[in-house]
């Protein structure tokens, strides 16, 4: 028996609509009831802390196999924990792809041979992520797929959309799509506006993706199929994705913290690691997330890491790759861009990274009742640090927030039962005195 | 011809511009580019009109390069900075980092490394220049990047206008063309505002990116709509080779709207000035018997850009020189 006691922080578990003081015991990998007579084999001192579930990560693209220079589900994973992420969905944007059984069932190997957290493997909607062929979409729910996607290549073709909604529906997996109309966003560097006006960059204009949404909508409408609308990026997108839930339709979505605390005006910089897509969209659009977020229209916050290496990312704006190393940074910027702005409570920011990704992914996790999976973190919401992308344990620091002085830091990680993080442990609290 | 070392130039009276790098006329205050172009007016007179070269930059290595095809604009650089004894690196590619196996910044930390301490750079994409000035110490002038900038083009527009002129104030100047894929419209617009002028940009919708508005300009979709109010014509190239699709039917229905010809030029104001940064597609954008015209002052432009390159160069490394070495 391995018994451990986490004393006295405020528990907050969303999925049990829970918000007190009190303590959590764990018990051989799963949250129990206590307290629990005998020996502790690990006890940690919460007060003045949140302790919550593991936070949930629905679109992470951890490079292996196929780039594994730029990271691995080793390295991905370690960076997850980092960030108090203890379940990792990951993209199947892979060399090879994984659009076939064996290639899942690698993916969940490798997760276990790093043993650091959760790793769900996304199967891919289409062949080689062509946007042709359905995928042995079957065989890779067998393997272990939670649910489909293309990653950030759109399934352009409807009749192909409407068909593996249509057939992913007969699995209970939902699709994952990057809704964008890929002839509108051709040569497109940024969002279309006053800034890729003044900058000369190719736009992208916000309605490439409220047209894809709206479709996606209507074929999820048509088919009965489950849609999960991948970061949303603009007002519209919110628009469409609220009044669509009202009518019923099984659709949710996803904003990242990038897009709630930057917009087009940091292209200014010319820095490729604000190169991003969806890209930062302008102020009204942030607005817009930021409603969607309050109200309940959009389901979940996450970080859609994507790691680039420096190399890469020094090239030209025009041909640098999209993309942000996000996981050892969700917590903060969401902190910043939704509890210290008030617009959200810790109770509603936590739904969106626990119970809300669990709930689009379809997974048993991100809950803190008794017999689930003892995934759990201790944060420290008023630690203030500084944002080091040198520091992260990610293979590649593409990271627009080198600097950022933040608050709300994850201290310690619970995965199955067991510490597997704690802030003392790694070099990074402030050490400039 | 002959080298004079007397008599370096009078120390400025008024704002100057003691800038690191030239990357954008988007940076530079009304002040700042009229002590450019007051540096430019000084060396045409002492330099181009009388055929002297000035040793102010005795010893200076100036690097060109060019990751993107161009005659005039390289061939420019590159004798201002003989004019003013200057040495010379000149490197063309073409292609992106991707193409070649080496970063364009590695390309340029090379040439710095023989010993560059002023660096012109032409690149196809927006940033290019910005990017470079965050890796290298020398000073970066740029010379073109993509769609977005083209500081030098705009400055020697804006002393052509100023020397016919005399000033910009109150002038209506009207850019015509392929306003979204221009750089020289964006310098333009930067400078031209800065400098008190009226700015209007005339071409097909599907080539006016948006809310250029917002920029202080006026738009306009029918050149003979606004012919009649418009002091200077900068008749822009068809930027063919920046076009992903299409974005007009025709050559010759653009040419029907937006060619300068005798017919136009007649409904035009008597004293219009008619410009082209080049290099023109005669018969598109203007006609013969205009470029080669009374009007135009295309030919003087090529000349100007010499002066204006000279000062930019000669102030950058006076910049330097003040500033010690960075």
């Amino acid at each position: 028996m391995s018994r451990c006691l986490i004393r006295g922080g405020r528990v907050i578990d969303p999925a049990s609509g829970l918000d007190a003081v009190g303590d959590v015991w764990l018990c051989d990998g799963a949250i129990v009831a206590g307290p629990l007579e005998g020996d502790l084999d690990d006890e940690l001192d919460a007060a003045g802390k949140i302790v919550c579930p593991g936070l949930i990560e629905t679109q992470a693209t951890l490079q292996e196999p196929g780039w594994d220079d730029d990271e691995t589900i080793a390295s991905g994973t370690a960076a997850a924990v980092a960030g108090g992420v203890t379940s990792v969905a990951c993209l199947p944007e892979t060399q090879p792809v994984v659009d076939n059984r064996a290639a899942v069932e690698f993916i969940r190997q490798q997760a276990e041979r790093a043993g650091a957290c959760h790793v769900f493997p996304l199967g891919a909607v289409t062949k080689n992520r062509d946007g042709q062929e359905l995928a042995e979409i079957g065989q890779l729910v067998e393997g272990g797929a939670v649910a489909l996607s293309d990653g950030k290549r759109p399934v352009a073709n409807a009749e192909v959309m409407r068909r593996a909604l249509e057939y992913a529906r007969m699995f209970g997996r939902r699709i994952f799509h990057h809704s964008q109309v890929p002839e509108l966003v051709a040569g497109g560097v940024m969002h279309e506006g006053l800034y890729s006006t003044l900058l000369g960059l190719g736009g992208m204009p916000a309605e490439a993706e409220e047209i894809m949404v709206a479709r996606d909508v209507a074929l999820a409408e048509m088919t009965g199929g489950s849609l999960h609308l991948m970061t949303i990026s603009t007002a519209a997108s919110v628009d469409i994705l609220r009044r669509a839930k009202q009518r019923g339709v099984d659709v949710t979505g996803s904003v990242t913290p990038h897009h709630l605390v930057l917009t087009d005006a940091e292209l200014q910089s010319f820095d490729a690691n604000c190169k991003v897509d969806p890209p930062l969209r302008s102020s009204e659009h942030v607005e817009a997330l930021v409603e969607g977020l309050v109200d309940g229209t959009i389901d979940v916050i996450c970080s859609d890491h994507r790691p680039v290496p420096a190399e890469e990312k020094d090239l030209e704006l025009d041909v640098a790759p999209f993309g942000i190393v996000g996981l050892e940074t969700l917590l903060p910027l969401c902190v910043r861009a939704l509890i210290d702005s008030e617009r959200l409570d810790w109770p509603s920011l936590i739904a969106l990274l626990t119970s809300g990704p669990a709930r689009v992914l379809g997974v048993e996790a991100g809950s803190l009742a008794e017999g689930c999976v003892a995934d759990v973190i201790v944060i420290d919401p008023d630690a203030e640090w500084t944002i080091d992308p040198a520091k992260f344990r990610s293979r590649c620091s593409n990271s627009p927030f080198a600097g950022w002085q933040v608050r709300g830091r994850v201290e310690t990680v619970f995965v199955d039962g067991q510490r597997i993080f704690s802030v003392e442990s790694v070099e990074t609290v402030e050490d400039d005195g | 011809m002959s080298t004079t070392s007397d008599d370096q130039p009078e120390p400025p009276d008024g704002p100057v511009w003691t800038g690191e790098h030239l990357l954008g006329l988007e940076d530079l205050t009304a002040e700042e580019i009229t002590a450019i172009l007051d540096q430019a007016a000084e060396f045409k007179s002492r330099s181009l009109e009388s055929n002297k070269k000035l040793d102010l930059l005795d010893g200076i290595v100036v690097a060109n390069l060019f990751f993107e095809p161009s005659t005039r604009t390289r061939t420019s650089f590159s004798l201002a900075a003989k004019r003013l004894s200057a040495d010379t690196i000149d490197f063309s590619s073409s292609g992106s980092s991707l193409s070649k196996g080496e970063t364009f910044i590695d390309t340029a930390r090379n040439i710095e490394a023989m010993g560059a301490s002023l660096v012109v750079v032409r690149h196809r994409s927006p940033g290019a220049p910005h990017q470079l000035a965050r890796h290298i110490n020398a000073s970066v002038v740029n010379a073109g990047d993509g769609t977005h900038e083209h500081p030098t083009q705009a400055l020697l527009d804006l002393f052509t206008i100023r020397e016919k002129r005399g000033s910009l104030e109150g002038l209506t100047v009207t850019l015509v063309g392929d306003i979204l894929h221009s750089r020289v419209a964006r310098s333009n617009i930067w400078g031209l505002k800065k400098l008190g002028a009226r700015v209007i940009v005339c071409g097909p919708s599907t080539l006016i990116p948006p809310r250029i508005e917002e920029l202080g300009v006026e738009v306009a979709h029918r050149l003979d709509d606004v012919l009649g109010e418009t002091d200077c014509v900068n008749l822009l190239r068809i930027q063919f080779e920046r076009q992903r699709g299409a974005f007009f039917p025709s050559i010759r229905e653009y040419t029907h709207f937006y060619g300068m010809n005798a017919k136009r030029l007649k409904a035009a104001r008597p004293d219009v000035m008619i410009l082209a940064p080049g290099p023109i597609n005669r018969g598109v954008e203007l006609t013969q018997e205009v470029a080669d015209g009374p009007h135009s002052v295309i030919l003087d432009q090529v000349t100007n850009g010499l002066a204006v390159r000279m000062a930019c160069l000669y102030m950058l490394q006076r910049c330097r020189a003040v500033g010690g070495s960075r």
